[in-house]
């Protein structure tokens, strides 16, 4: 069976995805990518393999470390690649949404599958992934908590700085003010949504994805209680990237 | 990553000499105090300060040495701690940093000790309030006069009545130049550096012109060195003797089709400052993504075309109070929509530069009007002129990667 792997080294996690001729998902693996991007790269490609052979798979790298890896025949950008995996899924013309550990990007993509604009977020990790860890850091709670805590707050706080340490001294402020763990977490999500919504007017159909995404649906939610059209999410988020990488990598091969 | 050869531009070796002549005499007449030195801002009074017998040094030229140099950011601490923002121009912040540091560029350079300290401060604010600040500090700190020109900006066009109020205002300084020179101005000395500079002008954007030919035999990158003259020595015979010759091989590459980037797909225009810290790495990641960036807001601001030897204060007033960075937002999509159907361009890059407002042209929805109107996607490129703690570089690459990937999609 000819099999085709694309890999995404994010700056906070790598993710691999092999595929078969169908373009379906044959094995897949996330870690986080440390600080050697090429032996986490390799690692993570070898068990999405699942004691496949690898040599001479069609391998296209994406994600921030794409150029460090030297066992991929091809570098795409994860803009490319999130924009491929994307489309493949709804098949139609919309707006992608990605939020991942350290950057957002909104892609805007026609029926045929042609990126027309992107925008990715400014420097900082407000509104990203990290601004989430670290945020629960500071509060001590566990990431796997902050779903269902955000889901029982009874009224919402507004977290308003773009800045990632104005944003935790917003948050100690309402700390002090006794305001209820569950309402500042709600608010943190919020305020993830709020900046995403900040980069460029949303229009559906939206199909969202990222790391953020896949850990805590809630953030699905909130986009759907602010707007009235499809708010798409694929089964596997996470790996948008890695999944549009490896067909690129059918494409290129065939 | 895969490295381009390309033929290189030969004039490089004179207009670093160029250069290097006009550093030099700065040097002696501070050393021997043979001749005045007057500073001055880009686009100020440099012509009349010149046939008045000044030598005149450019204090942004020199902030654009600090940041090419890559040493801005040793300096801009040391002003920030004087008081003066991380937030504001940073080529004012590298500069007065250096000073206080008692550092410059032309050390390493030419072995130059140290800037050559004016006898007068002249600047106008047709570009941006920020170099009245800067000379207003060295004024204080030298303890030498300064005389400034207030052009008001966002203009639609230029009207009469601001000309002739600008044209009053240069005039208003010769007395006090005459001071400092020791000497009287006299209008045909003028008239001569009005007509030096006017052919600088016309030279200068012939030669940027010739970036209309496909290929391009020059990019942006390459204008931002071979501006120099056209910056430093306009009003001055050296820098016309100079863009003859880099006239004439521009004009030779392009009959050879000599291309500044081999096999360029794409051809692209720059809005903003240059980062200069990062000119080489982006360049060669734009000839490395076979794309060529030929047009630029920036290295076109040294043509003035309305200089007029017979009308010398009026026409100096008019070319200097109708650059571009001091029109309004209609004007400027004019101008830059005519470059991009001229030179048949396929997208715009916008230089959003963190210390620069007067610069960055993208803070007010102009690239999504730009884009709709001329039908050519765009990219904000956020960084800064000097100071490179405002600047990612690999978020710039997957950017720039990004845009190109996009360009060859829609081919
Ligand atoms: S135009 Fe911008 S870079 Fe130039 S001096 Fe003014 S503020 Fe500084």
């Amino acid at each position: 069976m000819t099999i085709y792997a694309g890999i995404d080294i994010g700056s906070c996690t790598t993710k691999a995805v092999v595929i078969d001729q169908e373009d379906n998902i044959i094995g897949s693996h996330v870690r986080r990518s440390g600080v050697d991007y090429q032996s986490v790269a390799r690692e993570v490609l070898e068990t999405a393999l699942e004691g496949r052979e690898w040599d001479n798979i069609p391998i296209v790298a994406t994600g921030y470390g794409r150029h460090t890896i030297d066992f991929a025949k091809e570098v795409k950008t994860e803009i490319a690649c999130h924009a491929k995996g994307g489309f493949h899924y709804a098949q139609r013309a919309l707006m992608l949404v990605d939020i991942g550990g350290q950057d957002n990007k909104v892609i805007k993509i026609d029926n045929s599958g042609h990126r027309l604009d992107f925008k990715m977020n400014r420097k900082c990790a407000a509104g990203t992934g990290t601004f989430i860890e670290e945020i629960a850091a500071r509060m001590a709670i566990p990431l796997e908590m902050l779903d269902d805590m955000a889901r029982k707050a009874e009224k919402r706080v507004k977290i308003g700085s773009y800045c990632t340490v104005f944003a935790s001294t917003e948050i100690l402020a309402h700390i002090r003010a006794g305001v209820a763990s569950e309402e500042l977490v709600r608010g943190v999500f919020e305020s993830v949504v709020d900046r995403v919504m900040e980069m460029i007017p949303l229009a559906d159909p939206i199909l969202l994805c990222g790391g953020v995404v896949q850990y805590f649906p809630i953030v699905a939610d909130i986009f759907r209680e602010r707007m009235s059209g499809e708010i798409i999410v694929p089964p596997l988020p996470q790996l948008t990237g890695a999944y549009g990488a490896a067909l690129f990598a059918r494409q290129s091969a065939d | 990553m895969e490295e381009r050869k390309r033929v290189e531009i030969k004039a490089t070796a004179q207009v670093r000499a160029v250069m290097e002549q006009h550093f030099r005499e700065l040097d002696e007449a501070d050393k021997t105090k043979n001749r005045k030195i007057a500073w001055c801002s880009s686009v100020g009074p440099a012509e009349l300060a010149i046939s008045m017998g000044f030598l005149v040094y450019f204090f942004e030229n020199h902030g654009a040495m600090l940041g090419s140099t890559r040493t801005a950011n040793d300096y801009i601490p040391l002003a920030n701690a004087a008081g003066y923002s991380p937030d504001i121009c940073s080529y004012l912040t590298s500069d007065i940093g250096a000073y206080l540091k008692g550092e410059t560029p032309l050390q390493r350079a030419y072995g130059i000790e140290h800037i050559p300290k004016p006898d007068v401060l002249l600047y106008n604010t047709n570009q941006c309030r920020e170099v009245y600040d800067w000379m207003s500090w060295y004024a204080r700190e030298l303890k030498v006069p300064l005389y400034g020109i207030n052009t008001p900006r966002t203009q639609r066009q230029s009207r009469e009545d601001v000309i002739n109020s600008v044209a009053a205002q240069i005039e208003e300084m010769v007395p006090g130049l005459e001071e400092v020179a020791g000497r009287r101005f006299d209008i045909d000395e003028f008239r001569e550096v009005i007509a030096t500079s006017r052919e600088c002008s016309q030279l200068w954007e012939e030669c940027l012109d010739t970036a209309e030919a496909q290929p391009s035999p020059m990019t942006f990158f390459d204008d931002c060195i071979h501006m120099g003259p056209a910056v430093v020595m306009r009003g001055r015979k050296e820098a016309n003797d100079y863009y003859k010759i880099l006239l004439a091989e521009l004009k030779e590459r392009v009959e050879q089709g000599v291309a500044a980037v081999e096999g360029a797909r794409h051809r692209l225009y720059w809005e903003g400052m240059p980062i200069w810290g990062k000119l080489r790495i982006m360049s060669e990641l734009f000839a490395r993504l076979n794309s060529c960036i030929l047009v630029s807001t920036y290295c076109n601001s040294w043509v003035f075309s309305d200089l007029d030897p017979k009308d010398p204060f009026k026409s100096m007033a008019r070319a200097y109070s109708s650059i571009f960075i001091g029109q309004d937002d209609n004007w400027k999509e004019d101008y830059i929509s005519e470059k991009v159907k001229r030179f048949n361009l396929d997208g715009i890059l916008y230089h959003d530069s963190k210390t620069c407002p007067n610069n960055t042209n993208s803070r007010y929805a102009m690239p999504d009007r730009l884009s709709e109107q001329l039908g050519i996607p765009y990219l904000i490129i956020y960084g800064d002129l000097n100071d490179l703690r405002c600047f990612s570089e690999e978020q710039t690459i997957t950017n720039v990667e990004a845009f190109i990937e996009q360009l060859e999609e829609s081919r």
